[in-house]
């Protein structure tokens, strides 16, 4: 099975479109639940007969069910090759396990996504169910709400795996209770450049949160790009974690915006001379490395930040981060590339979307 | 391979020393490892659960290995499977390792009770009426899509009805 992306109503990025709230600082906000349907094995332990029931259950469950989800397109991943299950994940849509890209887990029967906009709900990742919320800037109680009333419903038509003490129950321990993480993807260079980005991180640890980088659990930071979550799933109400987690980020965009003053304020020609050389660069290269990329990306995004560049928008960027990456520029030429193919791909696409937007160079 | 200080349990420090006379190697347990000073990372497994397994180890040893041997009654999991995982392998295993999960649960969450938004699962009845709400709206779309508009009629007749 070949991946139509034209199913989706936004192409499952209506996330990026940086109408959110501090969207030059926050690119977006998530919010997952794990669920497990009673009755069976958690799917790393179930057979894959098992998963297929669970998988139709589910389907089940969200056809019949009322809220957006119910004409939700079906993804089936175990029906899917590589190239269109990396594209989901480049686009945040489901997990590298789920995707079955992670070596220590090869992709399974009944793997599938549903997807709607800005919603979606893996089916047998680590836990049965993995519905998501995404979206653009910093909208925690937004997502929240609308995942919450998915989440209801789709409770009322399938047996969770609950305990009256434990609360929701999940394969692996750090995500029994409420099930949810939220995570907010924020964009730090000021805090970087200005080395006060150790202190902001290990406060967060002090505060019962976390940070990852671009694609979760496991990936490294690149181009400045954190993602902020609970670290906890138990002991405190959905609310209490959300709130928390609203308090810190409100406090980590204002010490951003803060390190942004100090450095426009002390270093003001070195800063704008760093971001016009990283537009510079974009715009020229011949060849470019996903790394390169995300930091020279990192550093326009910061030039946006401050209006030195006017001529680029903030939802451009956050298409070429997600558009720049191996499986999509293989999907627009449509073929497999090599690796310094990719690298001459991802130049010639990201100087073209910034030759559309900002004018041809000379 | 047994440790060759205390004969008892698995050797899982390898010591290669230096000395004077040339190189020994030495197959300790980490019990005997730590008591002869060595330092060993083994305690902390490079894994997003370290902290948790360990507790899980340190747990177990105490406990002795019977413990271990203990399988859940629905998935047939067990304590080492979990250690071995950092995953528990059904929801059954919440109720079958209780005491120990409670324990742990505390230690890696900082609390084992559930605060959050209470659920009390669908009835039977409920449930197959929902599964049957849903194959008929999954045959309601494809008779759509096969322009089968009289099968079509019936079912949103019997969709209504259900409703």
């Amino acid at each position: 099975m070949t991946l139509d992306l034209s199913l989706l109503p936004d192409g499952g990025v209506g996330w990026l479109d940086a109408s959110g709230q501090h969207s030059d600082i926050v690119l977006s906000t998530r919010i997952r639940l794990a669920r497990n349907v009673d009755g069976y094995a958690f799917t790393a332990r179930a057979r894959d007969g098992e998963r297929l029931r669970v998988l139709a259950q589910i389907r089940d469950a969200v056809r019949g069910g009322s809220t957006g989800m119910a004409d939700a397109v079906l993804y089936r991943l175990d029906e899917m090759e590589p190239t269109g299950r990396a594209l989901l994940h480049e686009r945040h849509l489901v997990s590298k396990e789920l995707a079955g890209l992670d070596a220590q887990h090869p992709l399974r029967s009944g793997a599938a996504v549903f997807l709607t906009d800005r919603t979606g709900l893996m089916v047998n990742e680590e836990d049965h169910m993995r519905l998501q919320s995404l979206r653009s800037g910093f909208a925690l109680h937004e997502a929240f709400a609308s995942i919450d009333q998915l989440d209801r419903e789709l409770g009322e038509r399938l047996p969770y795996s609950h305990h009256p003490e434990f609360g929701f129950l999940t394969a692996c321990p750090t995500n029994v209770g409420t099930g949810m993480r939220a995570s907010v993807l924020i964009h730090l260079p000021g805090l970087v450049l200005t080395k006060e980005i150790g202190k902001v991180l290990a406060s967060l640890q002090q505060m019962g949160l976390t940070y990852r980088g671009l694609y979760g659990e496991g990936s490294e930071v690149v181009g400045n790009f954190f993602q902020i979550s609970n670290q906890t799933t138990l002991g405190r109400s959905e609310e209490e974690l959300l709130d928390q987690l609203h308090r810190v980020v409100g406090h980590v965009v204002e010490r951003e915006a803060e390190a942004r003053r100090v450095l426009v304020r002390d270093a003001g020609y070195i800063i704008e001379d760093k971001l016009w050389r990283a537009f510079g660069t974009l715009r020229y290269a011949r060849s470019l490395t996903f790394d390169e990329a995300m930091n020279y990306l990192s550093g326009v995004r910061l030039a946006v930040g401050l209006k030195l560049i006017g001529a680029v928008s903030v939802y451009t960027l956050n298409k070429l981060l997600i558009f720049s990456q191996a499986a999509h520029l293989a999907h627009a030429e449509g073929r497999a590339l090599t690796e310094s193919e990719t690298n001459l791909a991802r130049a010639r696409y990201v100087r073209t979307t910034l030759d559309e937007e900002a004018g041809p160079v000379g | 391979m047994l440790c060759e200080s205390c004969k008892e349990r698995d050797a899982v420090v390898y010591v290669t020393r230096i000395e004077n006379d040339g190189v020994t190697q030495h197959h300790l347990c980490e019990k005997c490892a730590a008591a002869q000073g060595v330092e060993t990372t083994i305690a902390t497994p490079k894994h997003p659960l370290g902290e948790f397994l360990q507790a899980v180890q340190q747990q177990g040893s105490a406990a002795s290995a019977a413990a271990d041997t203990i399988r859940c009654s629905f998935c047939n999991g067990s304590m080492a499977d979990f250690r071995e995982t950092g995953r528990w392998g059904c929801a059954r295993c919440y109720t079958n390792f209780e005491a120990a999960i409670r324990d742990l649960l505390r230690r890696v969450q900082g609390s084992h009770r559930h605060v959050g938004r209470p659920y009390q699962a669908p009835m039977g009845e409920h449930m197959e009426q929902a599964a049957l709400l849903g194959e008929l709206k999954d045959r309601l779309r494809r008779a759509i899509e096969a322009e089968q508009f009289e099968v079509a009629a019936d079912l949103r007749d019997r969709i209504r009805g259900l409703e």
